[in-house]
C-alpha cells in the first residue's frame, strides 16, 4: 500500500539532510502527486518513485527558500545514498508525532499524515474541519517540534494514547480511522514488542470485531447485551485473543492489556447471560490498581459488580463515584432499573439523555427512558 | 442561497399544541421521530441541497469579558434564558419559498401518536460573502 511507504520515505529525506518539517511537506506533496498519477501510470518501483519525487519537491522548496534569503543552497542535488534506513525511522516518527509538547488534536493529525500517510484533505474530512484549518494545525505542530532531534525516543504511552484517540474517532467520511488506527498499532507493535502496544492492539481488534453489530437500522446504537453476537468477526476476535495472551505471558501488565482482557471475556461469552462477570470484576479491580483509582474505571466497575453480585451491590459500588462523570447517570439508571425502581430509572435515563455527549447516545438514552416509563406505566396500571 | 433552519428547545411563538418531552413518548414514537429526521437530511443530500447539520447539548453558558487580567464572567451553566437552541440545519436552495417549504416538512416530524409535531422552526437567510457588482 502506498501509505505504508510514507514514514520510510520521510526517514530517507531526513537522512539526506532535510529537516523533518520540510521532508514531511515534500513527501505529502509527492504523495498527492502519486494519488493523482499512479492510477493511470503506475511506477515500477513505488518507493523509489516517491523518494525521487519527494526529494525533487524538497530541493525546489529549499532553493526557493535559499534564493528568497539570498543564500547558497548547501545541499547537493544528487545526494549520497546514505545508510539504508531501518525500521527505526518509522518508530522515531511515531514518537516525534506524538510528542508530549503537542496538544492531542495536533499529535493525532500529524501522526495520521507523517506515519499514516493520509493527505491533509482526508484527515480534515475525517475530523469534519475545513482543509485549511487542518493544514494550519499540522504546520503549527511541526513548528512546535522543530529542532527536536528525530532520534530521541519518547514515552510509548503518549504514542499509544494518540492511536487510541484515532481508533475512537471511528468512521466518518471516506477514511476509516478505526481501521487506520489498527494498522498503525499493528505496525507499532511489530516495531517495539512493547506488551502495552500489544494490549492496545488486542483491545482495538476485539472492539473492531463487534463493529457491525454495534449499530442497528438508522444508525441507532445497540448496547453490548443486545448485540447479535453471530455478527461479531470471529477472525478479529481470535487474533485479538492471541495477541493478548502473548502480551500477558510476558508478565508486564498495563492498562491496555487489562482493558483488552475485559473485552476478551465479553467476546468469549456465547450469549450476554453467559458473560463471566466475576472475572470481569477482578480485571476492573486490577485496572483500578493500575490507574490509581480512575473515576471512569470505578464507574464501569459498578456495572460489572451489578451484573456479578446484583443491582444493590452495583449501586453500592457506585457510591462515592463522582456524579459529574459523563456517563454516571446512564449507569445509575441501568442499576436502578435492574433493582426494580423503574420510576427513578426513567428519570435518570432522561437526565442522562440531556447530558449525552453524542447524538446516537442521546437518542439511545431517550429511547431507554421511554421504554422504562412504559414498563413502569404497565406495572402501575395492572 | 443558504438558509439556516433553527430548532429551539424553547422560545419562539406559542406551540400549536404542546407535547410532552420525548422521554415520555413510547420507544416506537421516539424511533419514528429520529427516523423522520434522518430521512429528511438524507433526502436533501440526495437533492444536493444539504450543507450541514448539528445538534447542541442543552448545557453551556453565557460568557463575557470582565476587564484586563480578570477571568471572563460566566452565567450558567443553566442560564435562565427564554430562548434555547437545540440544533440547526444549513441548506442551500433556489429560493426563500423552497426554504420555507422544507422547514414546513421538517416541522411535520411525527410526535406522540405518530401525529405531526407542528413544531416552530426558525428560517434565517445567510448574508452572502460576495457581492454582485452593481452598475
Amino acid at each position: 500500500m502506498l501509505r505504508d511507504l510514507v514514514p520510510a520515505v520521510i526517514g530517507i529525506l531526513v537522512r539526506r539532510g532535510a529537516d523533518f518539517a520540510s521532508a514531511e511537506d515534500a513527501v505529502q506533496e509527492a504523495l498527492i502527486r502519486a494519488l493523482q498519477t499512479w492510477p493511470d501510470d503506475p511506477p515500477r518501483d513505488p518507493k523509489a518513485w516517491l523518494v525521487a519525487a519527494a526529494w525533487r519537491k524538497f530541493l525546489d522548496a529549499a532553493r526557493a527558500e535559499a534564493s528568497r534569503r539570498g543564500r547558497e543552497l548547501a545541499l547537493d542535488a544528487e545526494p549520497p545514498p546514505g545508510p539504508a534506513p531501518g525500521t527505526d525511522d518509522t518508530l522515531r516518527l511515531y514518537f516525534l508525532c506524538a510528542h508530549p509538547a503537542l496538544p492531542h488534536s495536533s499529535a493525532v493529525a500529524l501522526t495520521l499524515r507523517a506515519v499514516g500517510g493520509l493527505t491533509t484533505r482526508q484527515i480534515a474530512a475525517a475530523y469534519l474541519v475545513p482543509e485549511a484549518t487542518m493544514a494550519q494545525r499540522i504546520s503549527r505542530a511541526k513548528r512546535k517540534i522543530a529542532g527536536l532531534p528525530l532520534d530521541r525516543s519518547g514515552d510509548p504511552a503518549t504514542v499509544l494514547r494518540v492511536l487510541y484517540l484515532v481508533f475512537n474517532e471511528g468512521y466518518s467520511g471516506d477514511v476509516d480511522l478505526a481501521a487506520e488506527a489498527v494498522r498503525l498499532t499493528r505496525q507499532l507493535n511489530a516495531l517495539t514488542g512493547d506488551p502495552e502496544a500489544a494490549g492496545l492492539l488486542a483491545l482495538m481488534l476485539l472492539h473492531h470485531a463487534r463493529r457491525a453489530s454495534r449499530t442497528g437500522p438508522g444508525g441507532r446504537l445497540v448496547p453490548l447485551q443486545a448485540q447479535d453476537r453471530s455478527r461479531w468477526d470471529t477472525g478479529l476476535i481470535a487474533e485479538g485473543v492471541t495477541v493478548l495472551q502473548e502480551a500477558l505471558a510476558r508478565d508486564r501488565l498495563g492498562e491496555y492489556q487489562a482493558q483488552a482482557a475485559i473485552a476478551a471475556l465479553h467476546a468469549d461469552a456465547p450469549t450476554a447471560a453467559e458473560t463471566d462477570w466475576v472475572q470481569i470484576v477482578e480485571w476492573y479491580d486490577e485496572l483500578l490498581r493500575l490507574t490509581g483509582g480512575s473515576p471512569v474505571v470505578r464507574l464501569n466497575r459498578a456495572v460489572a459488580v451489578g451484573e456479578a453480585d446484583g443491582a444493590r451491590a452495583g449501586l453500592a459500588a457506585l457510591d462515592g463515584v463522582d456524579p459529574a462523570l459523563p456517563r454516571y447517570r446512564a449507569v445509575a439508571a441501568y442499576l436502578h432499573e435492574r433493582d426494580g425502581d423503574l420510576e427513578r430509572a426513567a428519570g435518570l435515563y432522561a437526565e442522562a439523555a440531556r447530558a449525552a455527549p453524542s447524538v446516537p447516545e442521546r437518542d439511545h438514552l431517550t429511547r431507554e427512558a421511554a421504554r422504562v416509563r412504559q414498563l413502569h406505566k404497565g406495572s402501575t396500571t395492572t | 442561497m443558504k438558509y439556516l433552519l433553527l430548532k429551539h428547545y424553547r422560545g419562539g411563538p406559542e406551540p400549536e399544541a404542546p407535547w410532552p418531552p420525548m422521554d415520555r413518548w413510547t420507544p416506537e414514537e421516539v424511533d419514528a421521530h429520529v427516523r423522520y429526521m434522518q430521512d429528511f437530511a438524507a433526502r436533501l443530500q440526495e437533492s444536493g441541497e444539504f450543507v450541514d447539520s448539528q445538534a447542541l447539548a442543552p448545557g453551556g453558558a453565557f460568557v463575557r469579558y470582565d476587564g484586563e487580567g480578570r477571568p471572563p464572567v460566566t452565567d450558567g451553566p443553566f442560564a435562565e434564558t427564554k430562548d434555547l437552541i437545540a440544533g440547526w440545519m444549513v441548506i442551500d436552495v433556489e429560493s426563500w419559498d423552497r426554504a420555507v417549504r422544507l422547514a414546513g416538512e421538517l416541522s411535520a416530524a411525527p410526535g406522540p401518536g405518530g401525529k405531526p409535531l407542528h413544531e416552530w422552526l426558525e428560517v434565517r437567510p445567510f448574508l452572502s460573502e460576495s457581492s454582485a457588482e452593481t452598475e
